[in-house]
């Protein structure tokens, strides 16, 4: 008796008729909005108004097979999608505002070269490919040395702080070495790194991997920690090895800090890419290093299309990193933030 | 057995089960590093087919006596002795994996142990079926009620069909209504699976319905004071809670209770 009681009382209870529910609120929503323009437009008579509506499912059954057969308005899902990006577009327009109320309203025509209007400076520089060309190409190779510093940050901090959870020695003896690096101010670093491994591809990426790094030990080893006593215990009880702790406790348990390392560093390997660039000046030369002769040739349109360059950069790779975070976490814990 | 032996292999399978005590605890005491004496000086004994439930103030070391029971942790003195070829352990929460679905979470035991994955599928949808779960097997954990996750943890401890089950107050985060219903699942559980089974609980009515004997605990350093035995027969049906006789051994606990807290 119990069993069957059981089953017919829970899919009551909150999540197995989530989708139907939402489902109907939005086709009931949808309908109601249907009603409603019928109404302002030619109100056939006989039909009631949305207020007198008799709510029985009939009703509203058969409006939404009216709905479907005449014109339904924009599907749903690219409207959430404009809802969702409504906010970014709205601060983008505010941006380009400002901008132009500076450039145009606060600066006088002899100054205004200090902050061209955006039309101006990213026009004058896409259209010049003299400009343009080795521009993306610099581009190209920060976005590189910044993708394979993040690749080996990542591997290195993963690996690092698996490495310091798996025992309480190797925790102190190694937890020390992750601070210094931390605490050493990069940029009084980057200049020996440039004499000791040159000024190529290598040495920038060990750059950004310095950089990167820390934030990967510390969210990877808080993660490995995260799980609780009484799951640890589960694993005891079950004489788990140590590799299946490690890899169906510990490691799981630890994904959405990983991500969040993830997320600061791919932010912070970006940086790194555009520092040691900026610092070497020498070697191939990246977006980094274009930024610094810009600015030292007041070449302004092109100073901001280069800033422009590595925001967007910046951007995609936050967004790529929150798309998987939400792919792979998202599934066992909803939505976070 | 003169060693302290978390577990031992079951050579009990041939044997009638009447004749073998599952679980054996022979004047156990526990001192942490601490210093503070959880235990001192514990007989328990449990065949298959008790149902013990252990009742006592906060800090008593029920839970001590259960780590000890499981082999989690080790006693200072006296001997622990199992006799069962699988002991489960059913938590205070769910202590589910987030990141498994319902059925996953069923199947650990059997995956840690290398079972094949078909094997382990069927074996997991039985209990799931036995606690009420079916067509939930693919829900996350975040997705089910606070009841139905500890449903799952039950299905996890039963999946192994285990002689000695573990129950660490398994319902005492659930709300009133929810917790009325396990102990009713609970009980037709035990009806079916015949193992012996030792029960954490906070609470004396929960203690008297559920077990064939209630063992009463004092305050720390945590003694038995009173082992009273439940005489009625399972299934018990709901209302039982409501007669005089019940009321009459719920005060009977409550009076050992009150008397050694």
């Amino acid at each position: 008796m119990t069993a069957t009681h059981a089953r017919t009382q829970h899919p009551s209870a909150e999540h197995a008729p989530a989708t139907p529910a939402s489902d109907q609120s939005q086709q009931s929503s949808e309908s109601d909005r249907l009603n409603q323009s019928r109404v302002g437009n030619d109100r056939p008579v006989g039909v009631p108004g949305p207020a007198t509506r008799p709510s029985a499912p009939e009703v509203e059954a058969r409006t939404l097979g009216t709905a479907s057969t005449t014109a339904v308005p924009g599907p749903p899902r690219w409207r959430a999608a404009l809802g969702k990006a409504a906010p970014i577009l709205l601060a983008l327009a505010g941006i380009a505002a400002i901008w132009y109320l500076v450039s145009y309203l606060l600066l006088p025509a002899e100054q205004r070269f200090l902050l061209p209007p955006p039309h101006e400076a990213f026009g004058n520089t896409a259209t010049n490919p003299a400009v343009m060309t080795p521009m993306l190409e610099a581009l190209g190779r920060s976005v590189s040395v910044a993708m394979i510093g993040l690749v080996i940050a990542v591997a290195v901090g993963i690996g690092y702080a698996v490495l310091m959870s798996s025992a309480g020695w190797a925790e102190r003896i190694l937890y020390p070495y992750a601070v210094i690096l931390q605490t050493i101010p990069i940029l009084a670093l980057v200049p020996l790194i440039g004499i000791w491994f040159g000024y190529g591809l290598g040495a920038r990426v060990i750059v950004c991997v310095i950089i990167a790094l820390f934030p990967m030990i510390s969210n990877t080893l808080f993660g490995l920690q995260s799980a609780s006593a009484a799951s640890h215990d589960l694993f005891t009880l079950n004489k788990a090895t140590a590799l299946q702790r490690l890899t169906k406790l510990k490691f799981p348990a630890a994904l959405p800090s990983i991500f969040t390392g993830l997320r600061n560093a791919a932010g912070l390997s970006v940086i790194g890419a555009l520092v040691g660039d900026y610092f070497f000046q020498q070697g191939p030369v990246g977006i980094g290093g274009l930024l610094r002769t810009y600015t030292l040739r007041i070449q302004m349109d092109a100073l901001f299309t280069a800033i422009a360059l590595t925001a967007v950069f910046g951007v995609a790779v936050f967004t790529l990193f929150a798309v998987l975070d939400r792919l792979v976490i998202g599934r066992w814990y909803g939505q976070r933030q | 057995m003169t060693a302290p032996t978390a577990s031992a292999p079951a050579p009990t399978a041939s044997q009638p089960d009447s004749m073998t005590r599952t679980l054996v605890l022979d004047g156990v005491s526990k001192q942490f590093a601490t210093g503070t004496v959880a235990l001192t000086d514990v007989d328990l004994h449990l065949r298959s087919g008790d149902f013990v439930t252990v009742v006592g103030p906060s800090g008593c070391g029920k839970s001590t006596l259960l780590r000890l029971a499981s082999g989690l942790d080790d006693v200072t003195e006296g001997t622990v002795e199992v006799n069962a070829h699988a002991t489960s352990y059913v938590f205070q929460e769910a202590t589910l994996l987030e990141w498994r679905t319902a059925a996953k979470n069923v199947e650990l035991a059997d995956e840690l142990r290398g079972l094949p994955t078909s094997q382990r599928r069927s074996r997991a949808q039985e209990v799931l079926d036995l606690v009420g779960l079916t067509g939930f097997e693919k829900q996350f954990p975040r997705q089910l009620s606070g009841g139905m996750r500890m449903r799952v943890s039950i299905a996890r401890a039963l999946v192994t069909d285990p002689d000695l089950a573990l129950f660490d107050e398994p319902f005492g985060a659930l709300d009133e209504i929810t917790r009325l219903r396990m102990q009713t699942e609970l009980q037709r559980i035990f009806q079916l699976k015949k193992f012996a089974g030792l029960f954490i609980t906070h609470s004396v009515s929960e203690a008297v319905y559920l077990s064939t004997r209630v063992i009463v605990m004092s305050g720390r350093p945590g003694q038995v004071v009173a082992d009273i035995p439940i005489p009625w027969d399972y299934p018990r049906p709901p209302e039982l809670r409501y007669s005089s006789e019940f009321a009459a051994l719920t005060g009977e606990v409550s009076t050992a209770l009150g008397e050694h807290s």
